[in-house]
Parts: structure tokens; sequence; C-alpha cells
């Protein structure tokens, strides 16, 4: 079966015009086949672009892309409610759910689970496939070992398994905004100041290292995941999406290096110089699989 | 029934932690109304070395607690990975069969289990499956019948409120200890830095990657794996390195700060008649990784605080202040928004 590279929601906050041109080209150009569209980080941006979705997702349509949406993943005040609510009731479209506040919504229907929704064990996917899963995407943190496993229970449900293969690694949420308080301001009066870091804002530790990445209430890492040399590896076990995360780079490079990679067609050091290319300050990591920090290099990357 | 109701408004549940069978008794005999505690394996999110119970201890621990009217809770808070989840359906077996007064899950898979091999085993939502919100809440009830739920420590008690008016389960908070910062069960940052997983492993910081260097001036790092969270001068005390509670900086604010939250401790005693109002069924105690010591102190001042709410006394919340070790207290979410 050919492997499907998919772009994953977009974490970060762009303006609703820089959203719609980038799927504009994600449409024209970019080997994927599937594009996750909808906010799942904070509920406050959402108002910002909510009327240009249906836009992006035709526009993406034309392009001939499957068109998903996700949901917001961390679900406590009533505007976060509100949202997921909306999201759910697009009945046109495949829906990602990103925690469980979702699934009482889509009672009854097919669904996707999100990567941030905690789909960790054989166990959890059995029971979320007679629920109606039909899709997961596995969290971020996960080892090979676990990854393995999930993949072939989810091939003996006859489900698609998707694995991050590129961008900052989604590390945690918080109810409070980092880069508001970054500003000396709380999440109420945040004045979207996020917005000034489309690919989050570097946190140094004292030793000057960069370590980590702000993005409102998310965390991420501050490396760029990247498993280009271990998508055979992946395949094999039976993974059969390959989840890029946007990023400012160029996200149709980093699209044709996994798409080559995947058919066999790129090996992994020139994928992996085309996707250092594509995002010039990008540092590298893929620790997660290989069971070692998630900020080290192992193989490759080292 | 309008009396259990207000019976149960009146009378929260006080559960308190045990690290060690010692602590257990400790607690119990401090006044606990109920206690929660692991067993020594990852099925657990303190899963630290020196901590947690056997399962014959366990056994122990709750005739020892149901001998006194107290109830045992077991911990099974964390996510197994892949196919790898005996360690988590066997805690559940010795759950059941010590006669656990509940089970404490987080994960679907392990929910599922519970639910499918011991349907008479109570279940409580772990704060770890980070169900803040009556639709996640509903997910879990119905699907497991799950009867209470721990909530995330992120609403206002207006909020909280607000909500057990839209459920059918128990609401439990947490009212004193250490805040951790990121939405729990949804933090990588342990396994970004060190490859321990808070999540799949149980352990946040784990204390064979901690180390603390002296520097020249006399002042002290405390790092974790290789990143040092934070210094701290010769006068201070340093304190363990949670990546939440480290000390950093970026472009936006150059002069290191602490980006995520202060090493405070939660301490919500005055607001105690507010919660309880709310509707809230049990007041948690954090600290299984605490002392016995530290246990009879938090749990007798706690114990005397609730009594006195109840009698409509003034609870003498001095005693509770002086518990924080003189670290910072906070009040966390429940007091207002901005603390977002």
């Amino acid at each position: 079966m050919t492997t499907s590279i998919t772009l994953g929601p977009l974490f970060f906050h762009w303006s609703a015009d820089q959203m719609v041109d980038f799927y504009a080209r994600i449409a024209d150009e970019a080997e994927v086949d599937t594009v996750y569209l909808g906010e799942v980080v904070c509920s406050k941006r959402i108002a910002l672009f909510e009327k240009r979705y249906d836009e992006m997702r035709d526009r993406l349509k034309r392009g001939g892309k499957k068109v998903v949406f996700s949901t917001l993943a961390e679900v406590a005040v009533n505007l976060d409610r509100k949202h997921v609510k909306s999201i759910c009731d697009r009945t046109e479209e495949e829906i990602e759910a990103n925690d469980t506040s979702a699934l009482t919504h889509l009672k009854g229907r097919p669904f996707r689970i999100g990567q941030l929704f905690n789909c960790y064990n054989v166990g959890a996917l059995d029971y979320l496939v007679k629920l109606g899963a039909t899709h997961v995407a596995l969290p971020v943190e996960m080892r090979s070992a676990g990854i393995a496993a999930l993949a072939k229970r989810a091939s003996e449900h006859g489900i698609g398994v998707e694995a991050q293969v590129f961008g900052r690694a989604p590390l945690a949420l918080s109810v409070r905004c980092y880069s508001a308080r970054a500003r000396e301001r709380h999440k109420d009066n945040c004045l979207f100041v996020c917005e000034e870091e489309p690919d989050g804002l570097d946190l140094h530790a004292l030793n000057n290292d960069r370590f980590l990445t702000i993005n409102g209430i998310q965390t991420l890492s501050r490396h760029y995941l990247s498993l280009a040399d271990e998508v055979a590896e992946l395949q094999a076990m039976g993974v059969t999406h390959l989840r890029l995360s946007p990023h400012t780079g160029d996200m149709v490079k980093v699209a044709h290096a996994f798409r080559e990679l995947a058919d066999g067609r790129m090996a992994p050091a020139e994928a992996q110089a085309q996707l250092a290319e594509a995002q010039p300050e990008a540092l590298f990591s893929n620790g997660f699989f290989h069971g070692v920090p998630g900020s080290q290099r192992v193989g490759m990357l080292a | 029934m309008p009396e259990t109701s207000s019976e149960q408004k009146l009378r929260p549940e006080l559960l308190c932690p045990a690290g060690t069978p010692a602590a257990l008794r400790t607690a119990v005999d401090a006044g606990a109304d109920a206690v929660y505690c692991g067993l020594a394996r990852r099925s657990n999110v303190r899963n630290f070395p020196g901590l947690n119970f056997m399962p014959d201890e366990y056994a122990e621990g709750v005739a020892y607690a149901h001998e006194r009217g107290a109830k045992v809770l077991m911990t099974t808070n964390t996510f197994p990975p892949g196919e790898d989840m005996k360690d988590w359906t066997e805690t559940i077996d010795i759950a059941a069969e010590a006669g656990a007064d509940a089970a404490i899950i987080a994960d679907i898979g392990v929910a599922a289990y519970a639910a499918e091999k011991h349907p008479d085993l109570r279940l409580h939502l772990s704060v770890q499956a980070g169900a803040a919100s009556a639709e996640a809440i509903q997910f879990f009830t119905q699907n497991f019948n799950v009867k209470r739920v721990v909530l995330p420590r992120i609403l206002t008690i207006k909020e909280i409120k607000a909500l057990k008016a839209e459920i059918d389960c128990e609401l439990e908070t947490f009212i004193f200890g250490n805040v951790g910062m990121m939405a729990e069960g949804r933090c990588s940052l342990t396994s970004y830095v060190t490859g321990v997983s808070t999540n799949m492993d149980g352990m946040c910081s784990p204390p064979e990657h901690v180390r603390f260097e002296e520097n020249a001036d006399g002042s002290m790092n405390s790092i974790l794996g290789d990143v040092t969270i934070d210094c701290f001068s010769a006068d201070e005390k340093a304190g363990y390195p949670t990546i939440c509670k480290g000390r950093y900086w970026n472009a936006a604010h150059e002069e290191p700060y602490y980006a995520f939250d202060e090493p405070n401790t939660l301490n919500i005693a005055n607001m105690l008649p507010d919660l309880i109002e709310a509707g809230v069924t049990a007041l948690k105690i954090e600290g299984r990784q605490r002392s016995r010591a530290y246990v009879r102190e938090v749990v007798a001042a706690y114990r005397e605080a609730v009594d006195n709410i109840l009698a409509g006394r003034e609870p003498n919340l001095g005693d509770l202040a002086a518990l924080t070790e003189g670290r910072r207290q906070t009040k966390g979410a429940y007091a207002t928004k901005a603390w977002r």
C-alpha cells in the first residue's frame, strides 16, 4: 500500500491571509494527500480566521487534497467547548478528535484520533475502534516498539495509523499562556502576541542552550523532529501515514522529500539535506523514536 | 434524594497521599477519610525509587484503613505503551482483589479493562485524563461508568460550580501541595530531556537524571539531563529541577524568569467553604513523595480546618500557611482567571 503524506494542523498563530495563502500553495504544489485544518491550540485565536475555513477547505479540495478538521486539544472553558462543538457540527468532513469531549459530540459517527488525544496502546485503540475510530495519529513521544504494536493492531482493524515525521514536537499544554506571560500579560489580555512568532518563541536555558519553544498555551521542542532516516522502518511496521507539521519554511519541499523517501526514490541523507534547506535555521532530532531523550540525535542525524 | 446530596455537600471526603505503607497508617491515624496510593511500578505517576506499595503491602494497607473506617484508592493513572499493558492490568486486578474502594484511571485502555473485568470496582477519573469539560467527563461516565472525576487544577471555583450542574458524577479537587503547571497527562517535557516519559514510565524529573553543580561564586545550578533548569544564589535553597518551575529567558524577556510558573505551593485553605459549597465531594492533598511527618502535619491540620468549617467555626489558617515550608503560596486557578 502506498504511504500517504499528510499535513497536520497548524499549531502556530498565523493571520487569516497568511493561512489562506499557505494552503493555496499547498493545494497547488505540495505532494500531500491529506490536510488537517482547525485550531488545536488556542480557542481565543479562532474568531480571527474561522470565517475563512471553508475557503481554505474548498481551495485544498480543488487541489485534490482530502481535508480533515481537527479539534482543540485542551478543552475547559465555554469558548473551548463551543469551538469543539462547532467543528464537530461539520458533517461533510471527517473530524480528528484531540480530546474526549469531541467524542461526546461525535457519538455514532466515524472519527479520527489526533496525536494530542493520548491513544498510547492497543487496549485504547480497540475501544476507540469500537466507538467508530477510523484512523489514529500517535503521540509524538512514543518509542518504536509502541509504534510498531499500534501499527500492527491498526492494520488488523483495517484503519490508518499516522506518525509525525517533521516539525517541532508538541510537548505540553497548559491553561496558562506563556507567550503572554513573556510580556507580563495573562491569557485574557494577551493581545494575540503569539502572532509575532510564526514558528514559536524560542526559550533558552541558563546554560544558553536553546531549549524549548513557546506557542501560547503550548510548549514545543526547540528541535524539529525529523524521522527521514526512519521512514523505511515506519513503513515496515505498518505506519500508513507520515505527518508533516506546518512551519514557515518551504513545506512544498519538505513534502517532496518525504514523498520521494516513502517511494524509495530518494536516500534518507539527501532527504535530510532538503529538509535543512527547507527550514534553514532548524536543528533536528529523532530521540523519541529511539527511546532516548527526544532532543537527541541518533544515527544519521548524530 | 435531597438528604443525600445535602449530606455530601456538608461532609466532603478528605483524601490524603500515601507513598509508603507507613504514610498510609499515619494519614489514616491523622484523620484522613480516604488515602490514595499506587504500586511500585510504571502504573502510577509517582513511580519514584523507594516509594509506593508491593501488592501484599497494598492489601494490608486496605485492611488497616477499612478497620478504621477509611477508604483506600488505587492510583493507576499512567498510559501503557503499545501492547505492554501487563503492569497496568495487574494493578487493576490487585486493586479489585484487595478490596480497594476505587481505582483512579486515566487511560482508555486501562478503563476498558477495569470496566470489563471488574465491573464492581469503582472507577475515578484521574487528573491525568485532563477532563475539564462536561463533555469530556460524560465520555468517561457513559463509557466506563466512572463515578468521580479529579479536576485539573485549571478552573475557577465559579467554573467548578457551573460544571457540577452539568454532570452526573462526583468532583474531586486538589487543595494543597505542588501545582504542576502543565496539563497533567499532556506533558512530555521530561521525556524530551531525559528519555523517561511521565505518561509511560510514571516519572517527572527522575532522580537519576538530576544533579546539582556548584559555581565558583557559591551559587548552585540544578540540572536535569543536560539542561540547567535553575541557578540558586548561595543563600537560596536549591530547588529540585522541575522543567515547568525553571528560570529561562527568550527574545521577549531577556532577563531569566519563571517562564512557566514560580515554584509555589498550592494552598486554598481559606477557599474551602466555597469549594464545599460548589459541590466538591473530595478534597485532595498532593504529596505521595512526602515524609510521614509531613503527611501527619498536613492531614491533621486540614482535618481540623475541614471539621471547623463543617461546624461553622473559623478555621485556623495560620497553621496551614506554616505547612508550605516557606515557599510562596498560590491559590492557583481557583481564585481568578488572571492566573492563566
